[in-house]
């Protein structure tokens, strides 16, 4: 006698075929799409602050090189990228500092800064460069590239937003 | 409208002979020992389906092919999965091929109609073994790079001509970056080529004759 919650053999084993077949595609299919798509759910972003220095170590009025390497890894690889540039406080205000960065604009040459004729040169292509990092004299295009996002913690450390490799 | 579309598609594809041939066949009464054929097959599409995607991540050059796999075990989710299956399943295969030719041996059912399917299982068993002999390199551990190195040099000690054996096998007099390049592209697309052909061949002679029936006690 059917009661209120008959179901028919035949529909019963339609469900459980459809329910089994269900658990064992979603067992298959879900590591195999994780598999897939694994480097995509990795959180991995290429921008960090990277510190340079102590405000306390920084003179005020003389620009300060400073150097950094960052490691990207992707997967078994392993690519190193150097980063330098020059942090100028200009007053004892821990927000009034210009950091420069050491790359020349022209062909990516390392600048130097020098102190008696208070220029950065680059060495390649004798291109100068002003404190404030202005083209003076040379090929390059345009003014060093300046780091616009940098901020101080509470223990004097300068740090800056590097948002490449 | 399902049963339409699927009268015009038999009408062109013949789907009901095709199950009939595969699926609804007549068999003889048979056993557990009788299933190792399609077990076997089940374990070739596995390790096909498994090797797909493990060659997602694997890079055959001597610089990157044991790190590539350092990653798959580590780094990617479900890596140490995919990569265990067919670990694990290419040591069941040749277990299975062989115990399947074993069945075959015993019950005597490679003989007339089908001596043909017997021999193109020997092509089978030996494409599987090299399956097994190219694929244990891959890793560029110190155990794949020394069994290789064994196995090339018996293949070498032939009289004759086996120093030109274990040079074409190795790519060159020493086990170098050439040999992992050559057992990658046997294992990946000659052998299974060599496999997916011979299987066909097989399947086609056990639908064409039907399987044996298993010997009586006056046979």
């Amino acid at each position: 006698m059917p009661g209120p919650h008959h179901i028919s053999r035949r529909d019963f084993v339609k469900l459980t075929t459809v329910a089994v077949g269900a658990a064992i595609g979603a067992v298959i299919g879900v590591p195999s799409v994780a598999f897939l798509i694994s480097p995509a759910l990795r959180a991995g972003s290429k921008d960090a602050w990277a510190p340079i220095g102590n405000l306390e170590d920084i003179p005020v009025g003389e620009p300060f090189a400073f150097s950094f390497t960052r490691t990207q890894v992707n997967g078994w690889e392993r690519t190193a990228t150097n980063f330098g540039g020059f942090v100028l406080r200009k007053s004892e205000d821990p927000a009034d500092i210009l950091i420069l960065s050491s790359r020349c604009t022209h062909l990516a040459c390392q600048v130097s800064w020098q102190a008696e004729s208070r220029v950065y040169v680059c060495p390649c292509h004798d291109a100068a460069f002003d404190v404030e990092g202005n083209v003076l004299d040379g090929p390059p295009p345009r003014p060093l590239d300046v780091y616009d996002e940098f901020q101080v913690d509470e223990g004097g450390n300068l740090l800056i937003h590097v948002k490449e490799g | 409208m399902w049963k339409k579309l699927y009268a015009w598609l038999d009408e062109r594809l013949g789907l009901n002979d095709l199950y009939k041939a595969t699926l609804d066949r007549p068999e003889p009464k048979g056993n557990w020992w009788n299933t190792l054929g399609s077990a076997s097959l089940f374990l070739f599409l596995l390790q096909g389906a498994t090797g797909i995607f493990l060659a997602v991540y694997y890079t055959p050059s001597p610089d990157h092919a044991y790190d590539s796999i350092q990653y798959i075990m580590t780094g990617v989710q479900f890596g140490w999965l995919i990569r265990g299956i067919h670990h694990w399943g290419a040591s069941l295969m040749v277990m299975v091929v062989f115990i399947h030719m074993l069945r075959v041996f015993i019950t005597a059912s490679y003989k007339y109609p089908r001596e043909l399917t017997w021999l193109v299982g020997i092509g089978l068993l030996l494409a599987t073994l090299g399956m097994g002999f190219t694929g244990y390199l891959l890793p560029w551990n110190q155990k794949s790079f020394w069994a290789t190195t064994v196995g090339t040099q018996i293949a070498g000690s032939v009289p004759f001509i086996g120093e030109f054996i274990l040079k074409a096998l190795r790519g060159g007099t020493d086990l170098s970056a050439l040999t992992l390049q050559r057992f990658f592209a046997a294992h990946i697309w000659m052998l299974p080529a060599v496999l997916a052909g011979l299987v066909g061949v097989h399947l086609f002679l056990i639908i064409k004759h039907g399987e044996s029936q298993f010997p009586a006690r006056e046979d």
